[in-house]
């Protein structure tokens, strides 16, 4: 095993660096907005809450933040039962 | 004139109290007149890292406060009377530093040091934010690690907003120091190396601390690391880290490096 190891070593400093890279890259470009998702999770909930009924413990909001593009996922559950609302 | 520096970091347990100590004695030991203070309220450190724990009987909230003078305050140093300690209170928290209170105490060392070097606590609240508010020129510790190196940036950001220069459009000089570093580990790809970390922080590096043992055994005997073995690998870099500071060229070197054949070879083993 350990010899299997020592010949596939991937060394762990490149991979650190990376990440750092790309972080910083938006913690940098970011700085005063650090609630961004938030605002982002209740202005969307809002929406959809004016044309159907939501629970609001079963949305889930994911971000992923790449080198060159940020990615939002919003994932609001709607019950077969909630209906939609009147217009 | 005196220089106002700020020893900060952000993360905590990178050796900001060490450096603080090690570069405060460096200066002290060029003969020039130098007072090391910590802004660490509720956990003073530098006191026991300078060893002269013992011997506190004020500090710097009682003098902020008004119930000593600045005078009363300051512990010179056994070995360097160039050295001083100004201590942080250990009953106190961080709320008892106040702004004026604190500008005034540094209005007044500037009237009789060189050098006034400030330990800043970990974190990015009042005590860190007051004690790099007046400062020339910061240096930043960093270790060559992620949670580290992300703090520091942090850190840059707010010396180019939160302190006094900045407000008034000027810059505070930044220099990054490295500590921590071992340079076989950053070698064999386990480690940031030296130009990754400048590469991301993009400030100019003062100094390469490597990791060692002669550190702790310093603290061990309450000596700053330049005092206690000058002849020391981080001694060394702690030495030449503050001739820089104090304006001198001269070229980094990275500790550890230059290795022969065989310490090559035990050293990755041993490590």
């Amino acid at each position: 095993m350990s010899i299997f190891r020592f010949f596939s070593k991937q060394s762990s400093a490149p991979t650190a660096r990376e990440r750092l890279q790309v972080l910083l890259a938006h913690e940098r470009a970011s700085v005063g907005q650090s609630d961004l998702v938030a605002v982002l999770r209740e202005e969307i909930l809002a929406v959809i809450a004016k044309h159907v009924q939501v629970d609001r413990d079963r949305v889930s909001v994911k971000m992923d933040r790449g080198e060159h593009v940020t990615t939002l996922e919003v994932d609001i559950e709607i019950p077969i039962t909630a209906g939609v609302r009147a217009a | 004139m005196a220089k106002v520096v700020v020893v900060t970091s952000g993360k905590g347990g990178v050796g900001k109290t060490t450096s603080t100590a090690a570069l405060g004695a460096a200066l002290a030991q060029r003969n020039e007149k130098t007072v090391v203070v910590d802004f660490d309220v509720g956990l003073r450190n530098l006191d026991l890292v300078m060893g002269a724990e013992r011997r506190v009987v004020y500090d710097l909230v009682n003098v902020i406060q008004g119930d000593a003078k600045l005078t009363q305050a300051m512990i010179r140093d056994k070995r360097l009377e160039t050295l001083f300690l100004l201590p942080a209170s250990q009953t106190r928290d961080k709320d008892a530093l106040t702004p004026e209170g604190v500008e005034r105490v540094m209005d007044e060392l500037k009237k009789h040091f060189d050098w006034i070097i400030c330990d800043s606590p970990a974190g990015i609240e009042r005590g860190a934010t007051l004690a790099m508010r007046h400062a020339d020129v910061a240096v930043v510790v960093t270790n060559p690690e992620v949670s580290s190196v992300r703090d520091s940036d942090r850190i840059i950001g707010l010396l180019d907003a939160k302190t006094e220069r900045a407000e008034r459009g000027e810059r505070v000089e930044k220099h990054l120091l490295l500590t921590r570093y071992d340079a076989v580990r950053a070698e064999r790809g386990d480690m940031l190396k030296v130009d990754d970390v400048l590469e991301i922080l993009s400030i100019p590096l003062i100094g390469i601390v490597p990791e060692s043992a002669d550190v702790l055994k310093a603290s061990n005997l309450g000596a700053p690391v330049t005092l206690a073995d000058s002849r020391s690998a981080p001694a060394i870099a702690y030495l030449d880290a503050a001739r820089r500071l104090a304006g001198e060229t001269l070229p980094i070197t990275i500790p550890g490096e230059k290795r022969g054949f065989l310490g090559k070879i035990f050293g990755r083993r041993a490590a």
